[in-house]
């Protein structure tokens, strides 16, 4: 296996499914010339031609749109947000058009289009570049939402959505472009849509987290673990499908769990998943289950209060020792 | 599409309709003067006699059938929103008989006509008005949502404007694939105000990909009259922010709309790129089936004096005057489309319901994945 970053296996993931099927062409604002904002399809221009990657206007309703309607008629779309953010005006396409095309036609239409940008805040962008919108987007029916935390799922995951025939929305993590991690050099190598993975075996509380977020999981249970206290951390990689049987085997192994999101906390992922494990795994659980997530603030710009808003690895080790009634 | 209640509707009539009072409205009959008088010839534009029928049918059926929607809706048939195109026949008709079946066609949701027109059968249109499983979205989608993709009739889409950005990437598949096709997509004049509209324009331009977009202008988007809407009154114009060719046709005139249209797909199948067409129209019936025809923003004269330009009789004229089709014929053909009509209802009727365990069907490509998709707790 290959040391590479996240952003050289979206990458690789990217010309590897281009190369495979003429269908598949990369458009978005910069992602040609520029070689892209966050330069994730360095080189691809060269590649495959000004057809296959394709520098859009700054228009996200439209482009976002146009990739549906290419879908609906046959091609595979990867449509590229500069951030999540900007989708916002990009959603009507997405949640009116993509996630209901193929179920109000009667089953006609394939929607075999990818979505995809990075998702939450970076360092001090400030209330309108840091929202984590994944929750919104896994919302709606009709969708499917992933959200690798690492090279290695940024890979396998983009290229399960790329040849998947619904529409995937993919939210990478600005602040994970630079992370480096072995990654498989198989070009079949595929990420499941849908199915979880245990980044951290133990024993006495879950900690269940996707994303960038699985970081500040993993640090937190590096932490408790020099209290004796041994955490699991369950990625959750796909939202919509979603791995319900990895949660409840997890929460019936520890019987405590902490939720982690860097979104909001009202009608976030946690929200959902917490509903799901009283539901379902009522009778497993020592202790309520309790969340940690963004403030429930837009974000400010000031460095201080920009961490304070933030979920953090003190906040997640304080919901760790409430559940164990520490 | 945000609608009116119905509870309104039975005063509306008798209201004096102060907002359809427009001191500074422009001369609708001046403005398609524009256009030069042309000879009965040139209107025939040297089409075969049988072409020209069908178009008549077309229009004929179209007009009927929707009549006998209007009875089904009366009746409680037919639910939710509903709206209707008569008055607009020869805009749909027109246009669609310049393009072949293998090109596309998209539009909003006053489309039952868009889809007879592609080839959808009336059965499909109605069981689909009917919520019925032989409707042509199987009893999903409705009056707003029908879709054929063997037809090449692509919807059916409820959001104002939301439809051109479809059309734009159907085209952009066309110029991607290097196919021979056109896409006619069509908005209300309404839509022409939303982001959307203007995106689709700029990209559609600058690429040159091979979209007819048919601004529908029935003067009203529901009840705002398009002067209170727009700082521009001529919609074509806008076209040229965007570099793009554009035509006025008269949309009370299949014939126009043929020609103009023709023009813009022989133009976009060879290369040159989308066209702005400003069909100018008139709806002689209520923006949906729970407004009334006349009321609160146009008055029972305006529409009355809208009807003695009725489309389908401005046709028929013509026919009968170059021999083409008496009034016999015409109307052994209007008992030949009131006959279709009523089968059509007949077929919706006796098409079962859908099976409601088919609730979880065609959301996702396949339900066997890993996973849960939905979070209901039902299943």
């Amino acid at each position: 296996m290959a040391v590479i970053t996240y952003r050289e296996a979206l990458n690789q993931a990217l010309a590897e499914e281009m190369e495979r099927d003429p269908d598949v062409f990369l458009m978005g604002e910069e992602v040609g010339v520029y070689n892209g904002a966050y330069k994730v399809s360095k080189g691809l221009l060269e590649k495959f031609g000004e057809m296959r990657v394709v520098d859009t206007p700054i228009t996200e309703l439209g482009f976002a749109g146009l990739g549906v309607g290419a879908a609906m008629t046959g091609v595979r779309p990867v449509i590229e947000f500069m951030t999540w953010n900007f989708a916002i005006l990009a959603f009507d396409q997405i949640f009116n058009s993509a996630a209901k095309m193929r179920s109000m036609s009667g089953g006609q239409f394939k929607m075999p289009i990818t979505f995809r940008g990075p998702t939450g805040a970076a360092l001090q962008l400030a209330a309108q570049h840091s929202q984590a919108l994944e929750s919104q987007v896994a919302h709606y029916p009709g969708v499917k939402v992933v959200v690798p935390g690492t090279p290695a799922d940024a890979k396998g995951l983009l290229k399960a959505a790329i040849r998947d025939d619904d529409p995937v929305c993919v939210f990478e993590g600005e602040m994970l472009y630079n992370l480096k991690g072995e990654v498989p050099e198989d070009d079949d190598f595929i990420i499941p849509l849908g199915v979880a993975d245990l980044k951290r075996q133990g024993s006495d509380v879950s900690i269940i987290t996707h994303g960038k977020m699985i970081h500040v999981a993993l640090q937190a249970a590096a932490q408790l673990e020099k209290n004796g206290i041994d955490a699991e951390v369950l990625d959750l990689r796909s939202l919509r499908p979603l791995d319900t049987d990895a949660i409840l085997a997890t929460v019936a192994k520890t019987n405590r769990v902490v939720l982690l999101e860097e979104g909001w906390a009202f009608g976030g992922i946690t929200a959902t998943i917490a509903a799901l494990i009283q539901e379902e795994a009522f009778d497993y659980l020592d202790a309520p289950v309790l969340r940690v997530t963004q403030a429930d603030v837009p974000m400010p710009y000031a460095k201080a209060m920009e961490r304070a808003a933030k979920p953090s690895v003190e906040m997640v080790i304080q919901k760790v020792n409430q559940v164990l009634y520490r | 599409m945000a609608d009116e209640n119905t509870q309104e509707i039975a005063h509306a009539e008798d209201q004096a309709p102060e907002a359809a009072v427009q001191e500074a409205a422009p001369d609708r009959e001046a403005m398609t003067a524009e256009k030069p008088a042309l000879s009965d010839e040139e209107r025939l534009q040297g089409l075969e006699s049988e072409k020209l029928r069908k178009m008549m049918y077309d229009m004929l059926l179209a007009r009927r059938f929707e009549e006998k929607v209007a009875e089904a809706y009366a009746l409680g048939k037919i639910g939710g929103f509903c709206h209707l195109y008569i008055g607009q026949e020869a805009v749909a008709v027109g246009a669609i008989h310049a393009q072949t079946p293998d090109d596309y066609v998209m539009t909003a949701y006053r489309e039952h006509v868009h889809a007879l027109q592609c080839g959808v059968t009336p059965g499909a249109v109605m069981a689909e008005l009917y919520g019925r499983a032989d409707g042509c979205s199987k009893g999903k989608g409705g009056s707003m949502h029908m879709f054929d993709a063997e037809k090449n009739y692509l919807g059916g889409h409820g959001i104002v404007g939301g439809q051109i950005p479809l059309a734009l990437g159907v085209a952009w598949k066309i110029k991607y694939r290097q196919e021979e096709r056109v896409i006619q997509v069509y908005c209300g004049e309404a839509a022409v105000n939303q982001g959307a509209f203007h995106e689709s324009l700029n990209m559609a331009a600058l690429w040159k990909v091979p979209m007819i977009l048919i601004v529908e202008n029935n003067r009203f988007g529901m009840g705002t009259a398009w002067e209170r809407a727009s700082s521009l009154y001529d919609i074509y114009q806008k076209a040229t922010a965007y570099a793009m060719p554009s035509a006025v046709a008269d949309g009370m005139d299949v014939l126009d709309m043929y020609r103009v249209t023709k023009e813009a797909v022989d133009r976009a199948r060879a290369g040159g790129g989308p066209t702005l067409i400003e069909a100018r129209t008139y709806r002689f019936v209520g923006h949906s089936m729970s407004d009334p025809v006349s009321g609160v923003y146009r008055t029972k004269e305006d529409v009355e004096k809208e009807k003695g330009n009725d489309p389908i009789r401005i046709f028929a004229d013509l026919l009968a005057r170059q021999n083409i089709l008496s009034q016999e014929e015409l109307e052994q053909m209007d008992e030949e489309v009131k006959r279709v009509s009523e089968e059509s209802a007949d077929f919706a009727e006796k098409s079962p319901e859908p099976a409601v365990d088919e609730l979880y069907t065609e959301i996702y490509a396949t339900e066997d994945v890993n996973g849960r998709l939905y979070f209901d707790g039902r299943r």
